[in-house]
């Protein structure tokens, strides 16, 4: 309940500009030339100080890249977007990586805080006050990723001691090259497709993630990705593994300044689940989606996937998506051990000129294993968007069972919203169901909601948490906060 | 102030496909504060197009009167200034929202009010004490809080939702629209006591109803006879059982 009167304040705050993250850090960076080639991605193995192996891997990927084309089944459309004239690696100077929070730059822990996101472990644990008749909650462990490095991972200490290893990728290729190794490309191989293979190629930060056997992660891990730089890709990578029976709740979150360019995120996100063990990936996605005219915005194109290896292993994706000018991202789930299990909550919301074509793919190869698809699309102003999705049951996959539910709601009669389900199934026990509604705010409701006294934002704010409840409960509670005023905000000007 | 409502000569229209629709065709009416009036009047004659132009609702064009309500012109009101300002009405098809929780519905509707009058707002605790009182007066059971707005409301647990909400955002005027219509005899007790409770010299309302059973309850003070888009009649509680008794047959004719 509060959550609705905060972002009332919070609308009411932002007034006319509704992106409140888009400001710029003014920091000293250390920035490769524009352009991409075997050179770039030498320089940008060489400042990772990266094993040989790992330049040979980027190599490869990027002579596979060379050889692929840009999708283009989605329903989205852009402009031609020239690979040679982004930076690909920007990273606030620095002589060695920070070794402790002291020795992270000022400035950019003041941009942290800008953002809402605390990385003084001090600061957390003081601040977090507990509200009469709630339990206290544990502090969530946070990677910060400033355009191409990692500035700052908190808790690591605990985490270590419950044997969980949580930092960014670049040093995690160096300090457990084994594991990295093992694990990287194994779910998204590097010529999976060409923003996978780009990033392959040329990634520079993310986190990684490893929780042995039998551990329950004592926190969240958060990450929290944010794109400074002006004319930067951002291509992170995230690598999860649980092994048997342990489990971990991991969320990312993004935001940018406000440019008038495009700017264009790839990354990668690989999870692998192993037998009894569980894996919770959410994510609050609020790239810079542009302006109300289209100007500007982040294009957003992302190959996330999970593989359940073992029996009962479960992962489950929950998205909201509200930022970006393009969205093009599918989290999914591969199925292998029996008994396995995926899921997908996603709330897609599309404002002014912004382009969504997301879902997922439920792949089942392992007996009774079980997928659950929840889709929410909201489109408002000119904005376009689209649920595509494929179950795919394998000739093995007995009693598998699929349920898929993709709500669409629209807000004014400019947008537009569509479902692509693709289903295919090999097997004769398998059962598929898909349901899906379209739906739109009628002026009834909003009559009915502003005769009890409700602003047309309250009513819409309302009427689309509403919508989203489903999804909204997946998130963890501190962030489905979030993301409620995120939707509120996001469609500020959508009515009246 | 003898008006908190004054209507003059209004005249107001719908989009019938293209062409605009006269309903209303000259309504005057006045309500002092304090007062309940009933409007009765054969189906279509306009009633519910009355309350909807005066909540705010913008399929209507208003293309001659005014209204003022306690002084000023309500007409140029948004729907939200108007239930701040005082004006409530009560379905008489109230709207389902999917998804929206009843009590976290409420909450939002009276801390939004109370706001805008300079109240301050009800804090979680503060509001479910009203609540939970409020519910008991109208016999409605715990969960009709926890459902989503009217969904999967029978007919009398939605009129009764809507007796609620106005009990918690304390109008100045209430319109209720065929609040009465479809309820049993205890539930319609329980809607006429509902209404009663909120007597009191800042209160009034505008009933509308076919029944003489609610005027019983509620008494009126005054009963108008609505015909053809314009108060046809003006009396006292015995209009109300003269319409009972002949019907609208004798009014009608006499205003031809
Ligand atoms: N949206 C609409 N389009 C066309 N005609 C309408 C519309 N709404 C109401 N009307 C007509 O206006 C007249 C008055 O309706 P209403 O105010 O609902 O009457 P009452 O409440 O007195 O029964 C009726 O003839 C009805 O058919
Ligand atoms: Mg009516």
């Amino acid at each position: 309940m509060p959550a609705v009167t905060e972002t009332r304040e919070q609308v009411e705050k932002l007034g006319k500009s509704s992106y409140e993250w888009g400001f710029e850090t003014d920091i000293e960076m250390d920035v490769a030339p524009k352009g991409l080639n075997e050179d770039i991605i030498r320089l940008i193995s060489t400042r990772k100080e990266e094993p040989e192996w790992m330049l040979e891997w980027r190599l490869a990927a990027y002579r596979s890249w060379l050889k692929m084309k840009e999708p283009t089944w989605a329903k989205v459309t852009h402009p031609p977007i020239d690979y040679q004239d982004v930076h690909y690696y920007a990273a606030p100077k620095k002589k060695d990586g920070p070794k402790s929070l002291e020795e992270v730059d000022p400035e950019l822990l003041r941009t942290y805080e800008k953002l809402g996101i605390p990385l003084h472990e001090q600061a957390m644990l003081a601040g977090v006050e507990v509200p009469e008749g709630e339990e206290a909650r544990l502090p969530v462990a946070v990677d910060a990723v400033f355009d191409s490095v990692s500035v700052a991972t908190t808790f690591r200490k605990t985490l270590s001691e419950a044997g969980v290893i949580f930092c960014p990728i670049s040093e995690a290729i160096r300090d457990y090259p084994d594991l990295v190794k093992q694990y990287i490309g194994s779910v998204v191989p590097v010529a999976d497709n060409f923003y996978a293979a780009l990033n392959s190629a040329v990634f520079t930060d993310g986190s990684f993630v490893f929780v042995p056997k039998g551990v329950r992660c004592p926190m969240e891990l958060s990450t929290y990705f944010r794109i400074n730089a002006k004319n930067t890709g951002q291509f992170e990578r995230t690598l999860i593994v649980v092994e048997d029976g342990a489990s971990v709740s991991y969320l990312e979150g993004c935001t940018a300044p406000m440019r008038d360019e495009n700017q264009l995120h790839a990354a990668v996100v690989e999870l692998v689940a192993m037998e009894d063990s569980s894996i919770k990936y959410s994510t609050v996605q609020n790239w810079y989606p542009g302006d109300e005219n289209g100007r500007g915005g982040i294009y957003n194109f992302v190959t996330k996937r999970g593989a359940c290896r073992g029996a009962r292993a479960k992962i489950s994706w929950t998205q909201v998506e509200t930022g970006s000018a393009i969205t093009w991202k599918y989290p999914s789930c591969i199925l292998q051990g029996e008994e396995s299990v995926g899921e997908f909550y996603s709330v897609a919301v599309t404002n002014n000129h912004q382009q969504a074509d997301t879902g997922t793919k439920m792949i089942h190869l392992g007996r009774n294993s079980r997928s659950t698809i929840i889709a929410k699309t909201i489109s408002a102003g000119k904005s376009d968007s689209t649920y595509r999705g494929q179950v795919k049951i394998m000739p093995k996959a007995s009693g598998a069972r699929n349920f898929t539910q993709c709500d669409s709601l629209l807000i004014g009669d400019q947008c537009g919203a569509h479902t692509v389900p693709y289903i295919e199934s090999r097997n004769m026990t398998a059962r598929v169901e898909h349901e899906a509604t379209t739906s739109k705010i009628s002026e009834d409701q909003m009559f009915y909601c502003r005769q009890r006294g409700l602003s047309q934002e309250d009513a819409v704010g309302l009427i689309v948490n509403g919508f989203c409840k489903e999804v909204l409960k997946e998130l963890p509670m501190e962030f489905a906060v979030e993301a409620q005023k995120l939707l509120q905000i996001s469609l500020e000007g959508s009515v009246g | 102030m003898s008006e908190l409502l004054k209507i003059s000569g209004l005249h107001a229209s719908i989009d019938a496909d293209g062409t605009p629709k006269e309903i209303l065709r000259g309504v005057d009416l006045v309500i002092p504060p304090g007062e309940v009036h009933a409007i009765m009047g054969p189906n279509g004659c306009g009633k519910s197009t009355l309350s909807y132009v005066l909540a705010g609702r913008e399929d209507y064009e208003v293309t001659a009167g005014s209204a003022l309500f306690k002084g000023e012109d309500l007409l140029a009101m948004e729907p939200e200034e108007r239930a701040a300002a005082g004006i409530f009405l009560a379905f008489q098809s109230p709207v389902e929202l999917p998804g929206v929780n009843n009590a976290n519905f409420l909450r939002t509707a009276v801390n939004a009010v109370r706001r805008a009058r300079n109240a301050p707002e009800l804090d979680a605790v503060g509001f479910l004490k009203a609540v939970r009182a409020a519910t008991k007066n109208l016999s409605m059971a715990d969960d009709m809080l926890k459902r989503n707005v009217n969904v999967g409301f029978s007919g009398g647990e939605k009129k009764r939702n809507e007796v609620l909400q106005m009990t918690m955002l304390q109008p100045t005027l209430a319109i209720l629209d065929e609040t009465d219509s479809g309820l049993d005899v205890d539930a319609l007790r329980i809607v006429a006591e509902g209404v009663q409770n909120l007597r009191s010299p800042d209160f009034s309302a505008l009933v509308i109803t076919h029944h003489q059973k609610l005027l019983d309850y509620l008494g009126p003070d005054r009963v108008h006879v609505m015909a053809k888009g314009r108060i046809i009649r003006s009396g006292g509680p015995e209009l109300a059982k003269q319409i009972n008794e002949e019907g609208y047959a004798a009014f009608l004719k006499e205003a031809a």
